[in-house]
């Protein structure tokens, strides 16, 4: 019953180290990841897990007028960063196994950009844990994403959408969270 | 004081440096002390941080208001709205 001493532990010192004794698999990367591999090392040999939820967030061209994005990062945060937020869904919900995974670099329409895998014994916590993490990742992890153009036009760095502050917002109020 | 300021996507390429070494006046105590500040070094300074309320801040990687106290940083980071995921 880890998870639960997790749900009521200090919030205070869910800053490194989760109260749940869960280690979150954190990993900011060049390369591309395996949805299937990856759900794998959650999910072998374990006989508690009666749940997981997957996230994938994918290059999207809607026009066909991309060529690739450029996903700058902060490297000396954005591992801490999401670290952070990974221990919060860990205090949140009773978790069975997390995983976040963001790329950098060039990525083009159709490869992968962001992975999230959460594993719990029920549902819920697995789907509201990973929806959670997605939200707070939008609009905290140091990640910044430009967009190169096929059709020549200027070269343009995205924008932050209003409509993600607002997802975020949604979890705060029965929560406690630095980011207020 | 000496801190390195390190700067990401257009507040990088508007300043045209990726990180520098700077002396703080005594005077500059808060976030936004430090915004102001670097608006007078230039006119790349001034065009990147023109909308400061469009700059985020970390403090030695952490997520910082622009009201707080800069103290003994070491490394302070501007950046805009992140747009990950």
């Amino acid at each position: 019953m880890t998870a639960q001493q997790g749900k009521t532990a200090d919030p205070g010192l869910s800053q490194e180290a989760p109260a749940s004794g869960i280690e979150p698999t954190i990993r900011v990367q060049e390369d591309d990841f395996d949805l299937a591999d990856e759900t794998r090392a959650i999910t072998a040999g374990r006989r508690d897990i009666g749940a997981v939820v997957t996230f994938t967030g994918l290059c999207r061209d809607e026009n066909a007028s991309l060529s690739a994005i450029e996903l700058e990062h902060y490297p000396a945060m954005a591992q801490k960063e999401l670290r952070r937020i990974a221990a919060q869904a860990l205090m949140r919900w009773p978790l069975s196994a997390l995983t976040v995974i963001h790329r950098f670099g060039r990525i083009v329409p159709g490869d992968n950009i962001v992975l999230v895998i959460a594993a719990a014994r029920h549902r819920r916590a697995a789907f509201e844990a990973a929806d959670f993490i997605m939200d707070f990742l939008k609009t905290s992890a140091p990640f910044w994403k430009k967009d190169h153009r096929i059709d020549g036009r200027p070269v343009g760095w995205v924008e932050a959408r209003k409509q993600d502050e607002q997802d975020r917002q949604r979890w705060q109020t029965d929560q406690q969270d630095r980011q207020a | 004081m000496t801190v390195k300021l390190v700067y990401f996507a257009w507040v990088r390429e508007r300043i045209g440096k990726n990180e520098e070494e700077i002396e703080l006046p005594q005077d500059v105590e808060t976030v936004r002390d430090l915004l102001a500040h670097l608006k007078t070094l230039g006119e790349d300074y001034e065009a990147a941080l023109a909308h400061p309320n469009a700059i985020r801040v970390a403090i030695n990687q952490e997520h910082a208001d622009h009201g707080e106290m800069i103290g003994n940083a070491r490394e302070i980071a501007l950046f805009p709205p992140m747009t990950g995921g």
